[in-house]
């Protein structure tokens, strides 16, 4: 389905995790490209996490293949971890040490001496804004600090794939500008990130592919505008109302299609006019026109329960 | 539940690296920690050390307050590795998550449990140290034999290290610990020869004793601190470095299955 590139960073091939009786990933097949960023969508519980773990060897695979850079998982994981840097959904520094001092530790347990990186260092917390913070300790970080320096920390070996799982989640607006400029840098400079979000804006801006997991099943693939193109008519009207005042209006309309989400009411249309048209005649209906985004592919693959 | 991965422990130099990590804090709660170690045998010493070996006078042709403080030292450096193998290790792997971020380099789980048993019997050393210092200005220290007993501290935290390493594996939560410092720890600190010689128990309660390895630890130690000549040293150090070995393993068996999952 989706095109292989000549030197895929990760492949795997009927990739599955069992814990116990629960089937957390069940049979993903993966593609993923050198440079660029790839991403990894899903509501919470989806398996992202696990499928990273798997490709970090943190967690055995129970079934499948897995090759990540070139090498096998799990006979390759310490050279795949040395060429790897990671960005955890929850900050894990040191608590006992400044900045500086969690950046010069985590470059020991990559064999790189202090002396070795402090030019690094000066670069990466220049890179992350936070030059003037170096010796701040942990406690003294905000969020929004604390995630920067994560992703200082994943860049300090140099990585030629960098794994950020849910970098954004939690921040405000500003700094998840600043962090996605950022990633876009890292790509622009030939990196490959993988990418998990269940923030729908956040994918659509960063990743170039990406695959929707749900209950552990890949459930499809593509860009961002493919999918948005192959799933989703081209007009999305969003109307609030009672859905015994709206769904009516609908009725017996050719090309559309309409997914009710409590009082929120998605008309997905081929052509605009007829809706609009109907619309109209309806009194005291709001309504907002807008072009068709990957929230609406989500909702579509995703909200089953949600659709009435 | 994943199926226990039994191979035998093959760490890398990496441990060092995550002694010299613990070596790094350690250094910043400096203050804290030795407080913590050094408070409690002190106190021991000085209350029961005077008070009570006025009346005593000599155990077995050695003074009270020597026989106290070589069983004051030995029990220091049991708790001082098992603190640390049992809470220390707990939050690394659990509050703090610094063995997943560890996890995430080259640096793999039998890196981590020996640095970190390497690290519970250095620690060991370094805080039991001051409490011989202490003992040393108290006038307790007969013997600058005593200064063999440093290489004592280090191998008897060894010893506490992996079993308490192993406690941590299966813990889930800190309460745990309880019952390792209630059924174990209490137990060796009361009855294995610190305040009074294990031959005043009755023989069955010896068989016991002789057993688990705070008397081993004492037993060399003691002579050491006070002097006299070591018996069947090799014996003791023999039984203290089997629970080392066995625990060490059964330490990294048991973090790899909370660890790798």
């Amino acid at each position: 389905m989706s095109e292989t590139a000549p030197d895929p960073v990760i492949v795997a091939r009927g990739l599955t995790k069992h814990f116990g009786g629960r089937q957390a990933v069940r049979g993903i097949d993966l593609d993923v490209p050198r440079g660029g960023c790839f991403g990894f969508l899903g509501p919470n519980g989806a398996g992202k996490t696990t499928t990273l773990r798997m490709i970090l060897g943190q967690s055995p695979l129970t079934a499948g293949t897995l090759t990540v850079l070139g090498l096998p998982v799990p006979a390759g994981i310490r050279e795949i971890r040395a060429r790897t840097g990671v960005v955890p959904q929850a900050d894990n520094q040191d608590p006992d040490f400044t900045v500086v001092e969690n950046l010069r530790m985590y470059a020991r347990y990559f064999g790189l001496k202090p002396a070795q990186v402090a030019d690094r260092i000066e670069e990466l917390l220049g890179f992350l804004e936070l030059g003037d913070r170096k010796d701040a300790k942990m406690r003294e970080l905000s969020g929004g600090m604390k995630r920067r320096l994560s992703i200082a920390r994943a860049l300090i070996n140099d990585p030629e794939l960098i794994m950020l799982d849910e970098p954004t989640t939690g921040l405000d607006p500003q700094v998840r500008h600043l962090i996605w400029t950022r990633l876009r840098k890292l790509k622009a400079a030939g990196k490959t990130l993988l990418l998990t979000t269940h923030y729908m804006d956040e994918a659509e801006r960063l990743c170039d592919q990406l695959v929707v997991i749900d209950r552990g099943k890949i459930i499809t693939q593509g860009s961002p505008q493919g999918l948005i193109r192959e799933h989703i008519e081209p007009h999305v009207i969003e109307v609030q109302g009672e859905g015994s005042t709206v769904l009516p209006v609908f009725d017996g309309m050719p090309g559309v299609r309409v997914l009710s989400v409590g009082e929120t009411h998605y008309c997905y249309a081929q052509e605009l006019s007829p809706v609009l048209a109907r619309l109209e005649t309806t009194p005291r209906l709001q309504y907002t026109h807008r072009v068709a985004n990957l929230e609406d592919v989500f909702l579509k693959l995703t909200g089953h329960e949600l659709r009435e | 539940m994943t199926t226990l991965d039994i191979t035998l422990p093959h760490p890398r130099t990496s441990a060092f690296t995550i002694l010299l990590r613990n070596a790094l804090v350690w250094r910043k709660l400096l203050g804290p920690s030795l407080a913590f170690s050094f408070g409690e045998p002190v106190i021991y010493l000085l209350g029961l050390g005077y008070g009570l070996g006025q009346f005593i006078g000599e155990v077995n042709g050695v003074p009270y307050f020597t026989f106290l403080a070589s069983g004051l030292l030995a029990a220091s450096a049991m708790n001082v590795a098992s603190f640390e193998g049992m809470f220390s290790v707990f939050t690394r792997m659990t509050h703090q998550q610094t063995y997943d971020a560890i996890l995430a380099t080259p640096v793999q789980v039998d890196d981590i449990v020996a640095g970190e048993t390497l690290w519970c019997a250095s620690k060991s050393v370094l805080n039991t140290l001051p409490i011989l210092l202490v003992a040393t200005l108290l006038g307790a220290i007969q013997s600058w034999s005593a200064l063999g007993a440093i290489p004592v501290f280090f191998l008897v935290g060894l010893c506490f290290a992996g079993p308490a390493i192993v406690a941590a594996a299966f813990a889930p939560s800190y309460d745990f610990f309880n019952y390792y410092t209630t059924l174990l720890i209490t137990p060796m600190f009361i009855f294995s020869g610190v305040f009074y010689p294990v031959a005043t128990l009755p023989a069955a309660a010896q068989v016991i004793v002789n057993i688990l390895p705070l008397s081993h630890a004492i037993a060399l130690i003691r002579p050491l601190v006070a002097g006299t000549p070591l018996t069947e040293p090799l014996l003791h150090v023999g039984i203290l470095l089997a629970y080392a070995v066995v625990g060490y393993v059964a330490a990294t068996v048991f973090i790899r299955r909370r660890l790798i999952r």
